[in-house]
């Protein structure tokens, strides 16, 4: 297939039919008019040949809409550039080796779910003895001190604690967030750190589904990992930078 | 009931047994003993005071808190504010106003004898029950004039942060199709030791619980049920630090549905346990004279750990959380005990294993109206795989008679819930209980099979557990890590300087009234 990298453009059954599926919401009466309506957003959507395949009353004068398109916008990947965690993925055992033979001491690592958030599911999978995926979490490593805090962590809690347990690098968690307070409540961590003079003492990591590196890097973090992310990934990244910082 | 797993009487007896014996010395040694400024603020709420101070703390607090300082609260609060009513001639809102404005110090009034207290506070108290009671039978009148959903019944939640947007989209909800609507609390609310005031905007992942917004949203419900002709059921949380409260306030306001756990506070928002067994066991006889059916939290112990290997202390909690409502006079028919569908979607067979728990729960307490959760802990943000997984849950759902099942959303892990999510939800419950709606009564399980035979496995290590519990004493059995793997120390977590050893003439007018209410 010859694809044109300078023009990616969506893939439905055809090479750049742009073909896109989207749904949303409308706060108008379902009828003749809202799917006109439906239509005309996804044109200013950059979508042509716009299909209204599905309209629903969401019983409120509202109506939901599913709506399929040919998006007119093209991406070109040769010049994109992603922020990644560049260090090497060791495995369990070669996480702690190295500890012994870089570190010579027990790293420790301190983690929570801050804010407001209760969610633990990203955390305990990367920390809980039992891990994710076949992969063992990070209490379950011989060279690692891990100390889970649990969720609704205020900052100044987190902080006070990764001083008491001299903590190497500080894990954060932020799985379900609304209307983008995550991003305060991150800033807010950074902030409370530099005023202490703190920033430099710890590994900041931030984990959750809609986290990145690049975000991460942005809010003043170390490193950043999103869904799907396993123990060792962490703990490779976390003895790497700290090796690299003696 | 058709009993279709071929469970050992006797062993579920003796797991019944060593709960019994479990609650009961927490019944005796911790919640009989003593009382916390919650239960004593409850108290005032249920004689009337309501409202909040020039820096809106609530007058319930502030009455408390001045006998709490002057360390009087053993003989509790209706005794204080009692002989306040009875020397000063006032109401229980005229002397907490007065308290308010500095111009009252209730342990600074000359005290009249026992008899005059306990006839002003008769009097009051048995005024607000009997209007709990009333409510409870308003209830009765509006289901049976406009009809309930049939089961499992469809709950949805509504979480926007603003009590106005809230109704908005439970309305819309209702409209679609659900028969519960819960308004999920601003996230930090259980851990604040009082209960804000007024009709609120603003929450994280959450509305306050406040009266005030109980009664809006009560308002929009009642509405709605008379225009579609369905009663749509009021959810709250009766959990955290103000777990009595919050009950008085839901009885007043007629919600219909409470989260309360014997349990959840301790393990899972470090609060102090003997002041969740007290605050549970006043609440729970609160919710039981409102006719309110309570949700257990025992999904929460397959979020933390596997849902395979740690099914049993599900099964382990519903036995005990039983128990402890028994001890509060809650009927069976009240206990929505909870239970989840979390299990790796990956493992070959975990569909029978589900079909195997939830067919358990519903063999083992055939008058509960339980409660099923819906899979949360492997939603991936992969909404299509998701909506399957929902499918799946309600299948599991329709063919074990559940009674209250909560959807899942498409985008779980992923943020609140859109309007378009619920009502994609509701109608996938919908199709489900619709097109499989009598699939139950048609099957039965294969003898010795691999549902049969989880369940008893199952089954039999919830009941060693819960005899190694009861040998151990729950307490013990909590600071040792048993529940949850999480350990808790007895004298540890939130909320113990609001425990107090009662006095001998503590006096409670409550703790015998409630239980009037039960038909």
């Amino acid at each position: 297939m010859n694809i044109d990298m300078k023009n990616i453009r969506p893939y439905g059954d055809t090479l750049n039919d742009g073909a896109v599926q989207l749904s949303f919401t409308l706060p108008v009466p379902a009828g003749e008019e809202a799917k006109e309506a439906a239509k005309i957003m996804a044109t200013k959507m950059g979508l042509e040949d716009v299909s209204v395949v599905y309209m629903a009353d969401m019983g409120i004068g509202f109506s939901f809409f599913v709506v399929y398109g040919k998006s007119t916008h093209s991406v070109d990947m040769t010049v994109i550039k992603v922020a990644k965690v560049e260090t090497n993925v060791l495995n369990f055992y070669q996480v702690n080796d190295y500890i012994r033979e870089k570190i010579g001491r027990k790293v420790s690592i301190v983690g929570a779910c801050t804010g407001t958030d209760a969610h633990t599911v990203g955390l305990d999978a990367i920390m809980n003895m039992k891990g994710y995926a076949g992969e063992y979490g990070l209490e379950r490593y011989p060279e690692i001190n891990a100390y889970n805090l649990g969720s609704q962590v205020p900052n100044e809690e987190l902080i006070k604690k990764a001083v008491e347990l001299n903590a190497d690098a500080i894990l954060v968690s932020q799985v379900v967030t609304q209307k983008n307070v995550h991003v305060e409540n991150l800033t807010n961590l950074v902030d409370l750190l530099d005023a202490e003079g703190l920033r430099d003492r710890f590994i900041l990591i931030v984990g959750g589904p809609r986290i990145s590196h690049e975000l991460a890097l942005e809010l003043g973090f170390d490193a950043g990992f999103s869904v799907g992310t396993l123990p060792p990934e962490v703990a490779s990244y976390i003895v790497q930078t700290l090796a690299d910082r003696f | 009931m058709e009993k279709k797993l071929n469970l050992d009487l006797n062993v579920i007896q003796r797991g019944r047994e060593a709960a019994r014996k479990i609650a009961k010395q927490v019944q005796d040694d911790i919640i009989l003993p003593n009382t916390t400024v919650t239960v004593e603020r409850t108290v005032l709420r249920l004689l009337g005071v309501d409202g909040v101070d020039h820096q809106d703390v609530p007058l319930a607090n502030v009455v408390v808190d001045q006998v709490h300082r002057g360390g009087e609260l053993d003989k509790g609060i209706a005794y204080w504010v009692g002989n306040a009513m009875a020397a000063k001639k006032m109401t229980a809102q005229e002397v907490a106003e007065a308290a308010a404005r500095e111009e009252l110090h209730l342990l600074d009034i000359p005290t009249v004898s026992y008899d005059q207290i306990k006839q002003v506070i008769e009097v009051e108290a048995k005024r607000w029950t009997d209007f709990i009671f009333e409510q409870r039978q308003e209830r009765v009148n509006m289901q049976k004039a406009l009809g309930v959903g049939r089961t499992p019944m469809v709950y949805v939640i509504v979480a926007t942060g603003n009590i106005y947007e809230d109704v908005i989209q439970a309305q819309a909800a209702a409209k679609q199709g659900a028969d519960i609507v819960a308004v999920i609390r601003t996230t930090a609310q259980s851990l604040l030791d009082y209960v804000p005031y007024g009709a609120t905007t603003e929450g994280f992942g959450g509305t306050y619980a406040t009266q005030e917004n109980f009664r809006i949203m009560r308002k929009a419900l009642d509405e709605t049920g008379q225009e579609i002709g369905r009663y749509i059921h009021l959810c709250n949380y009766c959990s955290g630090l103000c777990m009595p409260e919050i009950a008085a306030m839901g009885a007043i306001e007629r919600l219909d549905v409470m989260l309360n756990d014997a349990m959840y506070g301790i393990l899972f928002r470090d609060i102090n346990m003997t002041r969740t067994f007290v605050d549970q066991h006043f609440s729970r006889m609160i919710n039981s004279a409102a006719g309110i059916i309570i949700n257990t939290g025992e999904d929460n112990y397959l979020t933390t750990a596997d849902a395979v290997e740690e099914a049993h202390t599900v099964l382990a909690s519903q036995l005990i959380n039983e128990q402890m409502a028994l001890n509060s006079n809650l009927p069976e028919e009240q206990m929505g005990l909870g239970h989840a569908f979390e299990i790796n979607p990956d493992l070959e067979d975990g569909f029978l294993y589900e079909i195997a728990q939830a067919q358990m729960a519903r063999e083992i307490f055939p008058k509960a109206p339980l409660k099923y959760m819906p899979p949360t802990k492997y939603m991936t943000g992969n909404i299509f795989k998701g909506h399957l997984m929902d499918a799946l849950f309600n299948l599991t759902g329709v063919l074990t008679n559940q009674h209250i099942q909560l959807l899942g959303m498409l985008t779980e892990a992923i943020h609140t819930p859109f309007l378009q999510d619920r009502a994609l939800s509701i109608e996938n419950a919908k199709y489900i209980f619709n097109n499989a709606r009598h699939l139950s009564e048609e099957i039965t399980f294969k003898q010795d099979g691999i549902i049969q035979r989880r369940a008893q496995e199952v089954l039999n290590n919830a009941v060693n557990m819960l005899e190694e519990v009861a040998e151990l004493g729950l307490v013990e059995a909590i600071e040792t890590g048993m529940f949850a793997a999480i350990k808790r120390p007895v004298n540890g977590g939130k909320g113990l300087e609001g425990v107090v050893a009662k006095a001998d003439t503590y006096y409670n007018p409550f703790y015998s009234l409630l239980k009037g209410g039960v038909e």
